[in-house]
């Protein structure tokens, strides 16, 4: 059987298609939607909040984070929760903090994965049900999850 | 499983402190495939929770973007002398936990 010109172009068109059938990824319509189910729909205001991150990562399996929030941290007016969400790894949850008073400073941190350069938020959720967010575009130049 | 706890052992009255937890965990995200094609299954911490005295007063809900060997830091505010608790919980339901004790004085 000789290959001809017809299936190799065939063949090399079909290739992206092939490609298509791995795991979908999350966009930042279902990072939308994620934020959307943390808030119940309800606004969130830019500010208060401080998001430390490197802007350009070379390894994006382990990526540095910290979130503090600007909060006196009383039994009446304290950060009940901080989101973090990000735009296109597999999932757009990535960790959720639950605090309370007796925390005294709303500041966390972690090592999160990401895959890909991309814009990663954080939200917290008020003792007054009042949502504020900080993001921040983080460049990735090894993205996680591509290994094999 | 092995844990590292960064805790300071006393503290002053009021006093916030900073705690550091790092657990020994693979963290398998479960959308890797393996050497033979297969996905390999997920395997994930996905609680950590602290509890001072007994009472709840931190808790970290992880997702697969959690790197392997999960790192945690948050704060406490030092009131009484007593046991920190530290709980973790993997999705197969596997808890571990450990503890330390705080002086406050």
């Amino acid at each position: 059987m000789t290959l001809s010109r017809r299936t190799a172009l065939t063949a090399l068109l079909s290739l992206p298609l092939v490609l298509q059938t791995r795991a979908a990824l999350a966009t930042p319509e279902s990072m939308q939607a994620a934020l959307d189910d943390f808030t119940g729909g309800a606004p969130v205001t830019p500010g208060r909040v401080t998001l430390k991150i490197p802007l350009l990562v070379e390894n994006g399996n382990s990526v540095p984070l910290s979130v503090s929030v600007d909060s006196p941290m009383t039994a009446e007016d304290h950060v009940e929760q901080i989101a973090i969400f990000n735009e296109i790894n597999p999932l757009p949850d990535t960790a959720r903090f639950h605090l309370g008073p007796r925390s005294g400073l709303a500041a966390v941190e972690t090592r999160i994965r990401l895959n890909g350069s991309q814009t990663v938020h954080a939200v917290a959720r008020m003792t007054d049900g009042s949502f504020w967010s900080a993001t921040t575009d983080v460049i990735v130049t090894a993205p996680a999850c591509r290994e094999v | 499983m092995s844990v590292l706890i960064n805790i300071p052992d006393s503290a002053a009255p009021g006093e916030i402190i900073e705690i550091k937890l790092l657990i020994q965990h693979p963290m398998e995200t479960g959308f890797r495939t393996g050497p033979d094609g297969a996905l390999v299954p997920r395997d994930i911490i996905e609680s950590v929770t602290c509890l001072y005295l007994g009472e709840e007063v931190f808790r970290a809900d992880l997702y697969p973007a959690i790197t392997a060997n999960p790192f945690v830091g948050f704060h406490l505010r030092a009131d009484t002398t007593g046991e920190i608790e530290f709980i973790w919980t993997d999705n197969a339901g596997v808890t571990s936990r450990e503890a330390r004790t705080l002086t406050v004085a």
